[in-house]
């Protein structure tokens, strides 16, 4: 069954419910959205968008950008959304990566992203909206070419399990994103065990707080379109301002929130929180990174009564281990909680040594097997080599990369990563992806990123560089150099000068000194 | 009393400098240079600059107006200070 039949089916059971929420105050029933989705779907149809092709999506959120993915998954093509915020470089390089059919933007993105795909040699045809969300930019966009050449009703698709449904984009450690792809089956399975775990009613209204490039956005948009329930868009900058978030969790009576851990820690630092009620909220769900356990204790002491989840998972698998916590956290209590069982649609395995199965309390490597576990990497097959394992008999794995250890309660807890990949603010971060960006300032000679954990903000991104005139470069110059090459959450936190960086006795940059350089107060910064 | 402009948005200054910006010559921090826009500060860095503007300045910052509007620039910052303290 296609992704897409959940919403259909909940269309027709719940056909005046409101699907979609916007805090301006539009609003979209599911008959209106499936109406919608449908003239969307005749559109693409008519451009030429056939089963199997990508279609770009370059939107800020909105009921439109929901109801173009709808649109295209009813094509049977797949989707590939990208980041409104990030330099349009990196977008047009994503869309020229899986050569996408066609790019759904809107008029204020368009030139700049055009300009990018000439220099890039991509030759993708652009739809502009124009508007202010709300579902009526799409509405008019519709009419307006519906006035030049109708589109007639083309049929939804029934894409296969193995169908691919989107292609989510993240870093990549050559200095390129790299492209998850996940099918129709990958995408159900999740949404499935969501519907058994979490119990959602037509009643319940969702945050959808994560962008749409985001894994997180598989829950927040499927798994209440599967249930008749509502879908509350948080749009990209309330999403960055505790004081307005705060305030509308509370008038939105939203009943499950989830988000990175980031954002629940700024509401409980400067929310203030204390001036509204949240009796409305059922579940609080957080993925992403791992919850500093001053913020947790926080917001806990602060929302007492909802239930409290961390989901554990790559973009690769979506959440493949979940952790319900106790209603209250220790006082006593510093280390961070489990990331819990795997979940039912899953198997895993914790490996060391290659192919070994380590014993209960040992550390070893989480291996993934299921029906959710991505397709593989877009074009990369030796990335695709390299992260999965053929078991034989046991069957295909996926190789998460983090390091975990199994408590005696069966738990498993997160101890850190094989490689150099880390969480920022939630984000998925290749430290490999940030050095790239350097190097190509012309003063920069050597640079390397490291990660150190910092006990208030999760984690602390610290770029090491030898430049080439010995002289340090204005922070405000690199920060906006960083700013056009790069999403500005990969931006370091700190930068460090030296005159040449630590080398190993094979003479590669010594990133272990670093990383314990970086530990002592940053007075050694030239 | 109210302080003028110019002292306040030298009071923004240093702060910036000494808590975002350490060893950076104070002079490449102009009035004009964008901050929130290009990463200088993120939205920790900002909450933390909007944490100590109602301290130091004894205003309130509401949730609208915490933005990159009133607060990309030293300038923007201090003509918004100003205006809070009329």
């Amino acid at each position: 069954m296609a992704l897409h039949r959940y919403f259909i089916e909940a269309a027709s059971r719940y056909p005046g419910n409101v699907a979609i929420r916007e805090p301006s105050g539009a609003s979209i029933t599911y008959r209106d959205l499936d109406e919608l989705t449908d003239r969307m779907r005749d559109r693409l149809v008519r451009i030429g968008v056939a089963p199997g092709d990508r279609v770009g999506v370059y939107l800020h959120k909105s009921i439109d950008s929901v109801a173009s993915i709808l649109g295209i998954l009813k094509c049977g093509a797949a989707y590939v959304p990208v980041d409104p915020m990030a330099p349009p470089s990196r977008n047009a390089y994503i869309f020229k990566d899986c050569s996408v059919r066609t790019i759904v933007t809107e008029v204020s993105l368009a030139p700049a992203l055009g300009r990018e795909l000439n220099e890039q040699g991509a030759d993708a045809p652009l739809l502009a909206l124009q508007g202010d969300g709300g579902g009526g930019s799409l509405r008019a966009w519709l009419a307006q070419e519906d006035a030049l050449a109708p589109a007639p009703p083309a049929r939804t698709v029934e894409s296969r399990p193995d169908d691919l449904a989107y292609i989510l984009y993240t870093s990549g450690s050559t200095g390129r994103p790299k492209g998850v792809m996940l099918s129709h089956r990958n995408a159900q399975r999740f949404v499935d065990w969501c519907s058994d775990t979490f119990k959602p009613l037509p009643q319940d209204r969702f945050s959808s707080h994560a962008p749409f490039h985001f894994d997180l956005s598989i829950l927040d948009i499927y798994v209440p379109l599967k249930h008749g329930a509502t879908l509350v868009l948080i749009p990209e900058d309330i999403g960055k301002e505790p004081l307005a978030l705060a305030g509308l969790i509370a008038s939105e009576k939203l009943t499950v929130w989830y988000s990175t851990p980031s954002i629940l820690s700024l509401l409980t630092q400067y929310g203030k929180m204390e001036s509204y009620g949240y009796s409305s909220l059922r579940l609080v769900l957080f993925a992403g990174e791992v919850f500093p356990i001053v913020h947790l204790r926080a917001l806990k002491e602060r929302l007492p009564h909802p239930r409290y989840f961390n989901l554990y998972g790559p973009t690769e698998t979506n959440v493949c281990t979940f952790y319900e916590l106790p209603p209250a956290v220790g006082h006593d209590r510093t280390e961070p909680y489990p990331i819990g069982i795997v979940c039912s649609h899953y198997r895993g395995l914790i490996v060391a040594a290659g192919t070994n199965e380590v014993e209960k309390g040992m550390e070893g490597e989480l291996l993934i097997q299921g029906d959710g576990v991505m397709q593989g990497y877009w074009n990369l097959p030796e990335q695709n080599e390299r992260v999965f394992l053929d078991l034989g008999e046991r069957g295909r794995c996926y190789r998460t990369g983090d390091l975990v250890v199994e408590q005696l309660d069966g738990n498993l807890k997160f101890i850190g990563r094989r490689d150099r990949m880390v969480k920022k603010r939630g984000y998925r971060v290749e430290l490999g992806e940030i050095e790239a960006c350097l190097y190509r300032h012309p003063n920069v000679r050597e640079a390397a990123v490291v990660a150190l954990p910092d006990e208030r903000e999760g984690i602390k991104v610290i770029a090491h560089i030898a430049t080439r005139n010995q002289e340090r470069i204005s922070l405000i110059e690199l920060k906006q150099f960083c700013s056009h090459h790069l999403p500005l959450y990969f931006i370091p936190d700190l930068f460090q000068f030296h005159p040449m960086l630590p080398k190993t006795s094979t003479d590669k940059i010594d990133y272990q000194r670093l990383q314990t350089q970086a530990k002592a107060p940053p007075g050694g910064q030239l | 009393m109210t302080a003028d402009t110019e002292s306040i948005r030298a009071k923004i200054k240093e702060f910036i400098l000494k808590q975002f910006l350490p060893g950076e010559d104070p002079n490449a921090l102009t009035e004009s240079t964008p901050l929130i826009t290009t990463g200088i500060l993120d939205s920790l860095a900002t909450l933390k600059l909007i944490t100590y503007l109602e301290e130091e300045f004894n205003i309130r910052v509401e949730a609208h107006e915490a933005d990159a509007e009133n607060l990309n620039t030293l300038a923007d910052i201090a003509r918004f200070v100003s205006s809070k303290l009329e």
